[in-house]
């Protein structure tokens, strides 16, 4: 290992950082592929079925085999759709999600470097920024399906996540005056003193918001407008075939598992545990494993959670779901922000 | 390295600007909006290139995650039909030139006139969110106010137009 060490700086850090992007987007996509099993066989559990179980040890394989049958298909385009946007769209939607990985601090560090891929000061920006954009991938492809239903499922997706996403950011806004600071690992840092510093014991109100304004901003159950069945045969993805439609649907599991690592990191302690001394940057190579290992737990946690809500809950109805975004949500997030502001100054 | 990502950037941001009035392979509105945010997504490269990280997300935030979402919308719901090729006319041709001039020689003035000179490319920027929000709510908290009072007043103006066909 000694020729890393005389490799001058621009050059480890290059090398490092491509090494830790490679390994957290095939990760990430793993992870994606062994989410979908899980979502079916949670679903098959609480439906009282099996669920599929053929393929491999447990059913386990069966991300495979779904892969290779998406590969295989043909790629059908219909002749009514707008050519170049159809083929952009599915590209569009899955860029977001990978992007939002690169503020994430997975883990403290191993040896001298640490595990996240870029430590921006603006982090949690950043990420609204990148969330925001995630939203032209679905509006464009029901532009580019040409026919009606995608089409409104489109618009219904800009209308419900533009509005989401202003009580997503009203929500974060406390985690800042506590925190003093919009840098991910600062976050964290701040997180690191015993399991009621983090911040969803701190903030109640606002994990709460922020875990709604979630299951909003990835299309899930009960908010998956943009999806309903029953009313849009299907919403954006209506013309999509092959490995297309799988592009969509990796694309909602991949921003499932990106906005549950941003919950982990903002409320739930990130890579820390209270106890055993886990909550400080890792001594050496095994206890910084441990960490990405339980910061990955924490993650699959809520998923786990987001996956087990869509099969509890029905859909809601498209007025309730605007009528809760801005009179309900909006308006707590808003008194949450004065209420801590007061708390603080009193405090000071 | 800094160089030449301020290069491509400003060409990006200046081609896809372009882009969104002239396009020549196509009349749809909705191509203008995308290139409208390779616009602004390249403009905010540039800022991140300054060390303001911060001008930079907030670009992506308000203008490509929400203005031009809503451009879209409203583009969509209208009916996003190919417009017509207008016809070229001399005198509007005249007048485009004549503002174009205008506008940059005002701006090449106000660049001359500039006393600070701009900085590095690449050089980090001092202070950063915590500094410019002081600065909102010290210095230019007029303008600032100033600012949202506009801002409250299309609100309300929105709000009165709407009422008014319900009615």
């Amino acid at each position: 290992m000694t020729w890393l060490n005389q490799l001058d700086p621009t050059w480890q850090f290059l090398l490092f950082s491509a090494l830790k992007v490679g390994v957290a987007v095939v990760a990430l996509l793993t992870l994606v592929a062994y989410t979908v099993i899980l979502e079916r066989r949670l679903a098959a559990c609480i439906q009282d079925r099996i669920g599929p179980n053929r393929v491999g040890p447990l059913g386990l394989l069966q991300p495979l085999a779904d892969g290779v049958k998406s590969f295989l298909k043909e790629d059908f385009v219909p002749g009514h759709v707008r050519k170049i946007y159809f083929w952009l769209a599915p590209a569009l939607i899955m860029i977001p999600a990978l992007l939002t990985l690169a503020v994430i601090p997975f883990g403290s560090r191993l040896g001298s470097q640490p595990l996240v891929i870029a430590d921006l000061n603006v982090g949690i920006l950043y990420t609204f920024g990148i969330v925001s954009l995630g939203v032209y991938g679905i509006v464009l492809a029901g532009y580019a399906a040409n026919s009606k239903y995608p089409f409104l499922g489109g618009i219904r997706s800009t209308a419900q996540m533009i509005s989401y996403e202003i009580a997503m950011g009203l929500a974060v806004i406390p985690v800042f005056m506590l925190a003093g600071d919009l840098n991910l690992s600062r976050i964290i840092d701040y997180q690191s003193h015993g399991l009621f510093s983090w911040l969803a014991f701190k903030l109640p109100v606002s994990f709460v918001l922020f875990g709604i304004t979630a299951f909003a901003e990835t299309n899930r159950t009960p908010f998956d407008m943009p999806e309903a069945e029953n009313e849009l045969a299907g919403g954006y993805n209506v013309e999509y075939g092959s490995m297309k439609f799988a592009m969509f649907f990796m694309a909602e599991y991949a921003n499932m598992i990106a906005v549950s690592a941003m919950i982990v990191t903002l409320f739930l302690g990130g890579w820390t545990l209270p106890w055993f001394g886990l909550d400080r940057p890792a001594a050496n190579l095994w206890v910084g494993l441990l960490q990405v290992g339980i910061f990955l737990g924490k993650v699959a946690a809520w998923v786990s959670f987001m996956i087990w809500t869509r099969w509890m809950l029905p859909r809601f109805r498209y007025d309730q779901l605007m009528k809760l975004g801005w009179e309900r949500l909006i308006p707590v997030a808003l008194a949450n922000i004065v209420g801590i502001a007061v708390w603080l100054w009193m405090k000071s | 390295m800094n160089e030449i990502l301020f290069y491509s950037l400003a060409a990006l941001t200046l081609g896809c600007g372009l882009l969104v009035v002239a396009n020549p392979f196509s009349r749809n509105p909705v191509t203008s909006a995308m290139f409208l945010v390779m616009t602004i997504l390249s403009l905010a490269g540039l800022f991140v290139l300054l060390g303001a990280f911060f001008l930079a997300a907030v670009q992506v935030i308000v203008y490509a995650g929400a203005v031009i979402v809503l451009f879209l919308f409203v583009i969509m719901l209208m009916g996003s039909h190919e417009l017509p090729r207008r016809a070229f006319h001399w005198l509007l041709a005249a007048a485009a030139c004549l503002v174009t001039g205008a506008l940059a020689a005002l701006l090449l003035r106000l660049l001359s006139a500039l006393k600070t000179q701009p900085p590095a490319v690449g050089a980090p920027v001092e202070g950063g969110t915590a500094l410019l929000g002081r600065l909102l709510f010290t210095d230019y908290l007029l303008p600032f106010e100033v600012v949202s009072v506009v801002l409250l007043v299309a609100m309300v103006g929105v709000i009165v137009l709407s009422r008014k066909e319900a009615a």
